[in-house]
């Protein structure tokens, strides 16, 4: 190899500082937020209803709000998600034309800007179907937007099956659905959960599609039809309308500190997928 | 089922259980084709919700050029719904600016990270550093919103002067939010390169540095082009933390210390309180946003197919 030149270094020297750059970047972020949110933190944050709009009180209904929108995008998009998977994986042909157009809607879909998505929930659930801004809409709106996280992670592990299972099962009688059900779906499952645990971070995230489908009303959700504010959309308004700084760290806080966990989770059940 | 009560001989029997096993057979083949007709119907759900979101935005947004010209729509810089004046050529360029702006700084930051994680750290230090990136793309965008607002703008308020408030502070937050992707995709595609390649080069006396810049990014180009038009489409679409720190003023900038709006903003901004041909120009906005990222995408689609036919050749 011979001699290292000075230019050479100096290359390799702009190379570590810019992987110094990524890592300078995502700490002072992260550290930031929970440094100034930890001071605002305790348990009447968490557990009671905002009073004035949001500059008293704490953020109770919008953390249900959030769980309540998470759960209904997940109820309706990992049954849909992971059957496309298992259909573009186990019949489709993959030469067919209807795979190639679903590979494609879903690769287009997974591209669309979170403000699109609100738009088409706006006018399509919220005005045309008449759900009006509710758990309904905003909860469908987020199931189309984590439909390609959920279909690609689950074909992904189905991809990763060795072919000799499913030959196996065939061979021993069993039926198509059958191998599917009790050999591919439950090797597949850590492949799935990955693709919920990232869905959980985006629903968690979420704010411009929300804010045109679920609305932004502070009060607590009674049913799917009623309007919801999510711990994301109430930061951002917070933030925007010059409510309150410090509750608005605090909303900041809880809402990094879930992403840190989901992460710290999508971290480990993809190690257990890649073993 | 009529002949099991009939009574016969044992060979008739046989003949029964056979049908039997046979009807059986056949009503198990019903329930497989029943649940391959659910799940071709799931994975037709991707299809019919692209459909639904093109017809529905195109359906609420085409009306408006029943009012107003296309050219007017898409070039001029009046924008004041009170008076009518539907023209989003301001916010085309603010989300142009801030776009490019953005992918100035993030683009080499991007590569080189990329580059550094995949040939040139430790493999373990290469993969931590990737999930530390992934944890940057799970950061929430309002969250990156309320930093900038909090910490970018004072920042460039006290240093540069003005409001604070600008295509600066968009192009900053905007550039380290698209970092993850142009990192994740450049750094997958850089170690696809076969490991021949690598040391190949090596072997011929050139040098490592060599090896990276003649070989290996070269053979990696389409997924690193795939990576910065894909950020490119993330940028334009990216709202609210555009809307939280560019300061929104549907102005042509005359610096970077000025406010500028985007698109994007402008629907989120405007939507709550829009009715009528208001609503109808921010769905047409919605429109040009759509068109723009399938655009992106059908080129991604392209580089992809080129790509691996330059690998079969």
């Amino acid at each position: 190899m011979g001699a290292v030149s000075i230019k050479d270094r100096f290359i390799y020297g702009l190379f570590y500082l810019s992987g110094l750059i990524i890592v300078g970047i995502l700490v002072s972020i992260i550290g930031y937020v929970i440094a100034r949110g930890v001071l605002v933190l305790n348990l009447e944050f968490i557990l009671e209803s905002p009073r004035h709009a949001g500059s008293a009180g704490g953020i109770f209904p919008t953390i249900i709000s959030t769980l309540y929108l998470t759960l209904l995008a997940l109820v309706i998009a990992v049954p849909i998600g992971v059957g496309a998977a298992v259909y573009l994986e186990e019949y489709a042909l993959s030469s067919s034309k209807f795979a190639w157009l679903v590979n494609l809607t879903a690769e287009t879909l997974a591209g669309i800007p979170s403000i699109i998505f609100g738009l088409f929930g706006f006018v399509f659930l919220v005005i045309f179907l008449g759900m009006g801004w509710s758990i309904l809409s905003g909860g469908i709106t987020l199931a189309i937007m984590i439909l390609p996280t959920i279909t690609r992670t689950a074909q992904e592990a189905i991809l990763t099956l060795p072919p000799e299972y499913r030959e196996n099962s065939l061979a021993l009688g069993a039926s198509k659905w059958q191998t599917i059900r009790k050999v591919i779906l439950p090797f597949a499952l850590p492949g799935i959960v990955t693709g919920v645990i990232l869905s959980i971070g985006r629903a968690v995230g979420e704010t411009a599609a929300l804010i045109l489908t679920a609305g932004s009303s502070l009060g607590m959700p009674q049913s799917l039809f009623d309007p919801a504010r999510t711990m994301s959309v109430h930061l951002y308004m917070l933030a925007m309308e010059g409510i309150s700084l410090e509750r608005a760290f605090g909303t900041a806080f809880v809402v990094v500190v879930l992403i840190l966990i989901i992460n710290y989770l999508a971290n480990l059940s993809l190690r257990r997928l890649s073993r | 089922m009529e002949l099991i009560t009939k009574p016969g001989l044992s060979n008739c029997e046989k003949k029964n259980r056979s049908l039997i096993v046979a009807e059986n057979r056949h009503r198990r083949v019903d329930v497989e084709k029943l649940i391959e007709k659910t799940l071709l119907l799931s994975a037709a759900v991707f299809v019919l919700i692209i459909a639904l979101i093109t017809i529905f935005i195109f359906a609420k947004g085409l009306p408006l050029f029943s009012k107003i010209g296309l050219g007017d729509f898409l070039f001029s810089n009046q924008w004041n719904p009170t008076k009518g004046f539907f023209g989003i050529g301001t916010m085309f360029i603010g989300t142009l600016l801030v776009t490019m702006g953005a992918m100035l700084w993030s683009v080499p930051i991007g590569l080189s990270s990329a580059i550094f994680m995949a040939e040139i750290a430790p493999p373990r230090i290469g993969k931590t550093l990737g999930q530390l990136v992934n944890l940057l793309a799970g950061i929430p965008s309002v969250v990156y919103g309320f930093v900038g607002l909090i910490v970018i703008v004072p920042f460039i308020r006290e240093s540069f002067g003005g409001n604070g408030m600008s295509l600066l502070a968009g192009a900053i937050i905007l550039g380290i939010m698209i970092l993850p992707t142009i990192i994740n995709i450049s750094r997958d595609s850089l170690l696809a390169v076969p490991n021949d390649y690598k040391s190949s080069s090596l072997a011929l006396g050139a040098t490592h540095f060599q090896t990276i810049r003649y070989v290996i990014v070269p053979a990696a180009r389409s997924g690193i082009i795939t990576s910065v038009v894909l950020g490119m489409g993330r940028a334009i679409g990216e709202t609210m933390a555009v809307v939280m720190v560019t300061g929104n003023s549907a102005m042509i900038p005359t610096s970077i210390l000025a406010p500028i709006r985007t698109m994007t903003s402008n629907i989120v901004l405007e939507m709550g309180y829009a009715s009528g041909d208001h609503q109808t120009a921010l769905f047409a906005t919605g429109m040009v946003l759509f068109l723009l990222i399938v655009g992106l995408n059908l080129i991604i689609n392209r580089l992809a197919k080129a790509g691996t036919d330059d690998g079969r050749g």
